[in-house]
């Protein structure tokens, strides 16, 4: 098959070797699990327990609300403990509202949805309505609402569902454990999707320095014609939705518009895996598989576990730390985000627990801007990263603006290149935090305007309509006393 | 001699001439300036800036008498649109210590007389008479014409929550050698 | 557990590169040239050499104490490579004052003035140079043969210390640079076709055995450190091939016109500063375009201007000056060679969706 090249990228120490060759084990049912209630974009889910009550496995306990949310289920059977605030694993640190489940080692399944005997006679509704209740989405770290983009046919001109498994982050092998272990389920998760999108080709890319994967998802779907399985090239960030689509398709998706407005849907495979169990066993999305990496980790591992379990359990069954770590990531290194400590959950788009050294990190203090155009060379959107971090640096984001810092994929290939260390993705990150918060705000006013003029209006009215009752209250109080004195008269 | 003064008073008659006629058909209507500010204010005449209202706010704008940074319930959104619209540089630090507000009302001590009410501008507080009133958060644009009509000191204005889908990284700590 | 990076963002993870590394792998691709240099021109060169690249150093360290910065980023290799290239530019018997002299113009006066690393509008090196060549032209125009080291007509040390700290270059060893020679004569009528004669062969001014200044003799050995540069991505193929080549078309375009009034382009190539301006001074990061597109024109700008200068002006090499002009240059060419961003037309557009799903 034919790629096509993508613009910039970079080469980082992938350290895939880690954990690459661990097969994927089951975490032990922990003591207690932490299900947020926001693990998704969109709108948080509304709880459906009460605290004491039981649960059984698969029993939703939060609903999804409004068009982009997801709903939650129980991880395994047992009581609920409290539906308290708990940090969100968010380098915030913030408190969410979460569901506490304590166990009760029987892992009893709650009555499930009938499977779905043949999805490829279904109709597309329900095999979205059985993913959205089954709470999947997107596994690759985005945790955007998988029911949406399967949705999507009904809406847009599609002929390409392109999975990836190209999998560019260092370190994580989550994916490439999955494909390697249950390629024939994520093949047939694909086929579903497909099917329900209505389109007639799927693409499964993989980095080819997944060699194994490649071959175990090559066979897995050779008995389906519509199905081709592309080695692509190791260059991050060849796993960004809208860059694999160009080198799959050499097709650009436009500034502002989805891949699915060029023809492509892109899912991951861990999400048509889930998809999967969702539509031929009934199952929600109840665990997922987690790269637990990193030089500070004693045991690296691809640990299936179930979503609510702590990070802290995860690093137990590891064998704890070799040396205290000097970051904490949630995800990849490139594009992962700092863990606010130990005790935050696992929650269905969480990829990788990095337990990295300051070696691995190499974190330097940063120096002047030598303009070296390094980061101009390498950044896959073909933005100037040096330009807009100085108009951002001096709070100018309106330039910043203007430069394309919302194009930005934070991919991190810049701050990664830059030899003065200049942490120019943080830069973008604030910028882009503050744009929307400008345009929160810019929102908020425009509504108030219009509230104010309503206001103003009907008090107005009302003040009117005083006035009105008044003046004819005084005519009809005259017309009598002239009538009385007509009378009179 | 005679000829100076003639020529002077032609000149003068013909450039004083040249000039009303320039003031009269080139006249400026009223500075629309004035207007497109005031379009941009919130329109909640809060009083927030010293001025009456909005429309007064806006004039004193126009005139330069006042700052950009003028009005706190637009936050820096509207600060910023001003300072642009005026093409001045803001010092917007201000904006950035204090935070956008919405006003609660505390249960216990509000009485239900409906001040607040018929103070808001915007209709962000809901209850009737004798019955306690609140606040609807997403409407309130904490302008807090309310904190001052309440009899019983039962509103407080509070900075808005940062939340999981409001926070956002703060800027680098500037440790490194800035220029 | 205490995490220290939680208020930074990603990524977790970083190059093994450092400003520091990149400044002493330019050093490090000079070495080979400049040891050749030196032991052509002896210990009045080697002297020279130490002399400005020593002040540098000191004026930088002068400048971040007066900036109240620590002074060991005096030694991150910028300030080295800034005398370095100073020192390379210089006739090398030239006295000792004027290292000193050039370094607080390179150093204090071209980048410490716009606010230290990176700041500087202007080549450092190339400013200094400029400046000490129109304060004093008479020196920095006096040539000599090179002298190896060792050899029956090398001033020995002593000898040397007197060239550099005392009485200066003896006038009977000096010589004119190819450039100037034949500028020299065209001035006086004599056509370029004839004064080409008595110029070294294009071999010799390749290995260097000419007059000139350190930089400017030893082409090969020059292009092999910026290969390596190339090869270790230092420095993209870009501005040197701009420069060269738009300075090649100038050459060999106006010598077929007229070949008693132009010199050739192999002429233009191998003469002058022509590779070290193209891989070591047009190439600065700090003051030329970012991206790739820009650096193009940049090249191009400074290859064309240096013909110019060359064939036009009073002075006989116009590298320097072709430099300084496209660095001032260097702003509006980021501005308008932005490459293309994502999903958007050049323009920053978003891209039509004309051409969908076929």
């Amino acid at each position: 098959m034919k790629l096509f090249p993508i613009r910039g990228g970079i080469h980082p120490d992938y350290r895939k070797e880690l954990a690459s060759e661990k097969a994927i084990v089951s975490l032990p049912m922990p003591a207690l699990l932490y299900i947020p209630l926001q693990q998704h974009i969109g709108a948080p889910a509304e709880v459906l327990v009460s605290e004491g009550q039981t649960v059984k496995k698969g029993q939703m306990i939060a609903r999804g609300t409004g068009a982009v949310s997801a709903p939650q289920h129980a991880s395994t059977s047992g009581r609920i403990k409290a539906v308290t605030q708990i940090p969100a694993p968010h380098p915030s640190g913030l408190a969410q509202t979460t569901i506490v489940i304590e166990p009760d080692g029987k892992d009893e399944w709650a009555e499930l949805p009938e499977p779905i005997a043949d999805p490829f006679t279904a109709d597309a509704h329900t095999i979205n309505e059985r993913v959205a209740i089954s709470g999947i989405v997107g596994m690759g770290g985005a945790a955007f609402p998988s029911a949406i983009k399967l949705n999507l046919g009904t809406q847009k001109k599609l002929d390409t569902l392109l999975l990836n498994g190209a999998e560019c982050e260092p370190y994580l092998t989550c994916d490439d454990r999955v494909m390697r272990e249950h390629a024939d389920e994520v093949i047939d998760g694909a086929r579903i999707m497909a099917h329900a999108l209505g389109v007639p080709r799927v693409v499964i890319a993989i980095e080819d320095n997944k060699p194994q994967a490649i071959e175990a998802m090559t066979l897995a779907a050779k008995p389906f014609a519509q199905i081709e399985v592309v080695g692509v090239p190791v260059q991050y960030p060849m796993g960004s939705e809208r860059h694999l689509v160009q080198a799959i398709t050499g097709r650009e998706t436009p500034a502002k518009k989805l891949t699915a407005d060029i023809g492509v849907v892109v899912h991951n495979v861990a999400t048509a895996r889930a998809v999967h169990h969702a539509v031929r066993h009934g199952r929600p999305l109840l665990s997922r598989v987690v790269t637990v990496s990193g030089a500070a980790v004693r045991e690296t591992n691809n640990i299936e576990a179930p979503i609510g379990a702590r990070v802290s359990d995860l690093i137990a069954y590891c064998g704890g730390f070799v040396v205290e770590p000097a970051s904490l990531v949630n995800g990849g290194p490139m594009m992962g985000q700092p863990l606010p400590g130990l005790d935050v959950p696992v929650i269905k788009g969480m990829s990788g627990i990095l337990a990295l050294t300051a070696a691995e990190i190499n974190a330097q203090p940063a120096s002047a801007c030598i303009r070296c155009g390094t980061c101009v060379t390498i950044c896959p959107c073909g933005l100037v990263p040096v330009e807009m971090a100085a108009f951002i640096r001096k709070d100018n984001f309106e330039v910043a603006a203007r430069l394309g810092v919302m194009d930005c994929v934070s991919c991190g290939s810049c701050s990664w290149v830059c030899p003065s260390h200049i942490p120019l993705v943080h830069y973008f990150n604030y910028a882009k935090g503050m744009i929307n918060a400008q345009e929160r705000e810019r929102r908020k006013n425009d509504q108030t305007r219009v509230l104010a003029e309503a206001h103003t209006q009907r008090v107005e009215a009302a003040a009117e309509a005083k006035r009105a009752a008044l003046a004819a209250k005084k005519a009809q109080a005259t017309a009598a006393t002239a009538t009385e004195e007509k009378a009179s008269a | 001699m005679l000829l100076a003064v003639g020529s002077l008073t032609v000149m003068g008659v013909a450039l004083g001439g040249l000039l009303g006629a320039a003031a009269r058909f080139l006249a400026v209507e009223e500075n629309p300036l004035e207007e497109e500010l005031k379009a941009m204010l919130p329109g909640s005449q809060c009083g927030q800036c010293g001025y009456v209202g909005c429309g007064q706010a806006a004039a004193a704008l126009a005139r330069g008498e006042a700052p950009v940074t003028l009005c706190p319930p637009g936050g820096r959104a509207t600060a910023e649109a001003l300072a642009k619209k005026l093409g001045v540089t803001a010092d917007l630090s201000e904006h950035e210590e204090k935070g956008p507000e919405y006003a609660v009302i505390v249960e216990d001590l509000c009485i239900g007389c409906t001040r607040c009410i018929k103070e808001c501008s915007v209709d962000a507080i809901m209850g009737a008479n004798k019955l306690m009133h609140s606040v609807i958060v997403d409407v309130c644009h904490g302008c807090a014409k309310c904190v001052k009509v309440c009899p019983t000191d039962a509103i407080e204005m509070r900075p808005i929550p940062v939340t999981l889908s409001n926070w956002h990284w703060a800027k680098p700590e500037a440790g490194h050698t800035v220029h | 557990m205490s995490l220290s990076s939680i208020n930074q963002s990603g990524p977790f993870t970083h190059a093994a590169s450092s400003v520091q590394k990149t400044m002493f792998m330019v050093l490090l691709a000079l070495i080979p040239a400049t040891a050749y240099d030196l032991y052509l021109f002896g210990w009045p060169a080697i002297l020279l050499f130490t002399v400005t690249v020593g002040s540098c150093v000191m004026v930088e360290a002068g400048c971040l104490i007066l900036v109240d910065q620590p002074t060991k980023a005096a030694f991150d290799g910028s300030a080295i490579l800034t005398g370095w290239l100073l020192a390379m530019s210089l006739p090398p018997w030239a006295p000792w004052w004027i290292g000193v002299l050039g370094a607080v113009f390179a150093i204090a006066l071209a980048k410490h003035t716009f606010g230290g690393i990176g700041q500087n509008m202007f080549n450092p090196a190339m400013v200094a140079r400029v400046a000490l060549l129109v304060s004093f032209p008479v020196i920095m125009t006096a040539w000599t043969m090179p002298h190896p080291l060792f050899s029956a007509s090398a001033p020995g040390l002593a000898e040397a210390f007197n060239i550099t700290f005392g009485a200066g270059m003896p006038d009977s060893v000096s010589a004119a640079s190819a450039l100037g020679y034949v500028k020299t004569e065209l001035s006086r009528g004599i056509p370029v076709t004839q004064s080409m004669a008595h110029v070294p062969d294009l071999m010799d001014m390749a290995l260097g055995t000419r007059a000139g200044s350190l930089g400017e003799t030893s082409a090969i050995l020059i292009l092999a450190g910026g290969l390596f540069l190339m090869a270790r991505r230092i420095i993209s193929w870009h501005t040197p091939l701009a420069v060269m080549g738009s300075l090649f078309l100038m050459g060999t375009l106006f010598h077929a016109v007229d070949p008693a009034r132009y010199t050739d382009g192999m002429f233009h190539l191998m003469s002058g500063a022509t590779f070290l301006g193209a891989f070591f001074i047009a190439t600065d990061y700090v003051t030329s375009p970012v991206s790739k597109r820009g650096q193009l024109v940049f090249g191009a700008g400074c290859g064309i201007l240096t013909w110019t200068i060359r064939t036009y002006a009073g002075y006989p090499e116009g590298m320097a000056f072709a430099i300084l002009l496209m660095n001032s240059l260097t702003p509006i060419i980021d501005q308008y060679t932005r490459p293309r961003a994502f999903g958007r037309t050049q323009k920053g557009e978003p891209l039509p969706l004309g051409e969908k799903a076929k």
